[in-house]
């Protein structure tokens, strides 16, 4: 984020260039490295394999966009980094090492969340107390019997070796700090007395009490309109650069996207299809599904009422997984006897973004179906 | 409203699946509305009296001409779906006049009808709505679901019913032999393929589209984009689109009206609204838009404070609490939608000396040139980075 100024005053398609060439420069070490994630879920009529095999990492101070559409595994892959997938969800393989170095009162920790049990106490410290949530649905997240500042308290209290007294003040704290109007005042308000746009704010003070290093946003500004979404969303860039916290933040919208993120997984139906630096996605897609997803949202500066390009089809059901590429039948580029036999490996050619497609590279997965 | 919209060279007719054509369409207006105000009353104490009116919809006024696809956008609780339900008769409004040219060339009003008038109305006008889910029975197939209302209006032979029911499949794009599927077995997409045949079983003259494609994911969302658009074309289909989402509403509307807070605060020709709004919401709502591009970060700008409560209106303009551009006018009198220049209508008392950011300006280069915004169809770096991209499926 903070190299954006200087870059934007390039011209586009020299910085472009030259974003290929170099390395993508991201800071230090991962704080989270996830690496063959697969979460299944068996149900009667068989196992639906929602998240199947994605690697990612989240670097400190950096904010990473999962894109993807409904069923696509992005809301599940990060319930899966924090426990959270239930019955008769399961985490069948793959690490997702967590990584902080002491610092704030904290002592350093090394653990792959994924071997945790999801009650034990361990995961319970990390959940909420190291990487906190942002949930879609703010209504949900505050029970109505009890009042915001409460709640924030309570959190605080759990996660943190402080008196009532200094957690009510730290509370208070969070909630001028996320702009809530007179936080002294709100802290004692009960989440149904707040419009959307407040009670967005407030559980962002709420996942933010405990000084989370990783912060977890599903969709946070689905639920709300356009012009309260851009508050909310200016709220996370400040936040993000005034803490340097690390985002994921999971969405369907490549407007929020292309706004926020720094880099960017592209999944469907379960997998990676290409990741990268958020300006090689938007503006050097390799997988066609990337462009597919780039094209077929109107613009507000494009040409009105000409057809759309479409990609044929629809996401397939989650039992009826196409063989090979999960993409090969909406392909328009799909090579018959290749795309549809084997899974295309996550690779990258000539410093590229690395992309799950044999258009690109010819190394297919080895387990694949 | 036969003019062109200044400043816009109208685009020649190449491509033979869009117009692209600025024109707004002409001719005598389809629908009517006007001064239409519908109110919901709050009820409370141990009585359960009256204490207050939700003014939903207050005072809106627009028209449908033939073949137009009028789209109303606003945040939620603007009062758009409730403007578009009363144009059906779905609620019934509290006062104003809904009038509609029918296909004998009589003009009704269909907020005064009586229900029993009502029936053969709904012929010609018909709705698709949001939810693709829970607006077809689960427990009847593709057949039944879009030849009832063929069965109420009059088509008993199971024959002439199937007939048309293969006919209408066709033209939604969906197989003929699907007829005899239950809906589980489709997806959102062709679900919302389904409502679409049924809203045009019975050849109706205006739809009334509410959010017809939100609750599509983008890929499936525009396949339904392009079907509303190609059958308005063929069929000459008037349109009334409710929808939220303003690159949707740019993308399909001839002429747009922007609501706030139960009143139109602006109504003009798509172009015109979009390059040059006049109305401080309407700029504020677009500035609002992420824009799909990592090499245009601008700050969005959001609005102060929320949307207005219906319930308890703010004195004078409704915006006013929220405009930047405020004055003490606007706190004490509420503005009329008026006329500024030919089919540009605004209510605001400062239109005149305003000049705002259209989404022209919102352009880094500033210039106001159509630009493919890193779109793959014509970005440059998409030609090399890959083989060539498949065309418009």
């Amino acid at each position: 984020m903070q190299q954006t100024p200087t870059r934007t005053d390039r011209d586009p398609d020299r910085a472009r260039d030259a974003d290929r060439t170099a390395a993508p420069e991201r800071p230090g070490e991962p704080i989270l490295s996830v690496r063959g994630l697969k979460t299944h879920f068996a149900t009667d009529e068989g196992v639906v394999r929602a998240v199947d095999g994605v690697d990612f990492d989240l670097h400190p101070g950096e904010v990473l966009g999962i894109v993807g559409e409904s069923g696509c595994g992005k809301s599940i892959t990060m319930k899966s980094v924090m426990r959270l997938v239930q019955h008769p969800g399961r985490i069948v393989a793959g690490e997702i090492r967590y990584r902080r170095p002491a610092g704030d009162g904290k002592k350093a920790i090394d653990v792959d969340l994924a071997t945790l049990r999801p009650q034990g106490r361990a995961i319970r410290r990390i959940r909420g107390g190291d990487i906190a949530l942002i949930p879609q649905e703010p209504m949900a997240s505050f029970s109505p019997l009890h009042s915001i500042g409460d709640q924030i308290v309570e959190a605080i209290l759990l996660h943190q070796r402080v008196g009532r007294r200094e957690a009510k003040r730290i509370a208070i704290e969070k909630l001028a700090e996320v702009g809530m109007p007179n936080p002294q005042q709100r802290f004692d308000a009960y989440s149904w007395q707040l419009s959307g746009g407040l009670r967005q704010r407030a559980v962002i003070a709420l996942a933010l009490s405990c000084n989370p290093s990783v912060l977890v946003a599903d969709e946070p500004t689905t639920a709300i309109d356009v012009t309260t979404q851009a508050q909310v969303l200016e709220l996370l860039k400040d936040l993000q650069r005034d803490h340097g916290s690390s985002i994921v933040f999971i969405t369907h919208d490549l407007g929020v996207i292309a706004q926020l993120a720094d880099h960017v997984v592209v999944m469907y139906l379960g997998r990676v299809m290409e990741q990268g630096p958020v300006r090689d996605i938007f503006h050097a897609p390799q997988h066609p599904y990337t462009r597919a997803l780039l094209q077929s949202v109107p613009s507000l500066h494009a040409e009105p009422r000409v057809a759309l390009p479409t990609v044929s089809g629809s996401i397939p059901h989650p039992l009826h997984r196409p063989t090979g590429c999960p993409f090969h039948p909406r392909c328009p580029d799909a090579m018959p006897g290749r795309c549809d036999v084997a899974m295309p490996a996550m690779a990258s050619v000539d410093g590229r973004p690395p992309v799950a497609c044999f258009l690109h590279h010819d190394q297919a997965e080895e387990d694949a179906a | 409203m036969s003019e062109t919209a200044p400043g816009s060279a109208p685009a020649e007719r190449t491509d033979h699946r869009g117009d692209g054509d600025d024109r707004v369409p002409g001719g005598p207006p389809l629908l009517q509305v006007r001064n239409l105000k519908k109110h919901f009353p709050i009820t409370g104490g141990f009585f359960q009296r009256v204490v207050g009116q939700v003014r939903a919809v207050d005072d809106v006024s627009f028209d449908v001409h033939e073949g137009e696809i009028l789209s109303l956008v606003g945040e939620s609780g603007c009062g758009k779906t409730t403007t578009a339900r009363c144009v059906l008769r779905a609620l019934d409004p509290t006062a104003g006049e809904v009038l509609f040219r029918r296909a004998d060339g009589e003009t009704v009003d269909v907020a005064k009808l009586r229900e029993s008038e009502l029936r053969p109305l709904w012929r010609e006008m018909q709705m698709i709505f949001q939810d693709p889910f829970g607006s077809l029975n689960p427990r009847k197939n593709l057949l039944e679901i879009i030849g009832e209302p063929l069965y109420v209006q009059g088509v008993t032979s199971r024959q002439a019913r199937m007939d048309r029911v293969a006919e209408l499949l066709n033209l939604v794009g969906l197989r003929p032999e699907y007829m005899h599927r239950f809906p589980h077995a489709f997806s959102g997409g062709q679900r919302q393929r389904v409502v679409i045949a049924r809203a045009l079983a019975l050849e109706p003259r205006l739809v009334v589209a509410d959010e017809a494609v939100s609750a599509l994911d983008v890929s499936v969302q525009a396949q339904i984009l392009n079907l509303l658009l190609d059958l308005q074309r063929r069929l000459n289909l008037s349109y009334l689109f409710v929808a939220h989402d303003l690159s949707i509403v740019k993308h399909i509307s001839h002429r747009v009206a922007v609501m706030y807070v139960g009143k139109i605060a602006e109504l003009a020709p798509t172009d015109d609204l979009f390059r040059r709004p006049k109305h401080p919401y309407t700029s504020a709502l677009m500035k609002a838009v992420p824009v799909a591009d990592p090499d245009h970060r601008a700050a969005l700008q959001g609005l102060p404070g929320e949307v207005a409560n219906p319930a308890d209106p703010p004195s004078g303009c409704y915006f006013h609490p929220r405009c930047p551009f405020a004055e003490e006018r606007c706190r004490t009198e509420t503005p009329q939608l008026r006329e500024l220049a030919p089919g540009h209508h605004v209510s605001c008392h400062r239109a005149e000396e305003l000049d705002l950011d259209g989404i022209g300006d919102l352009e880094s280069g500033g210039d106001g040139a159509e630009r493919p915004f890193g779109r793959a169809p014509a970005a440059p770096a998409s030609a090399d980075a890959a083989p060539p991209a498949e065309g418009p499926s």
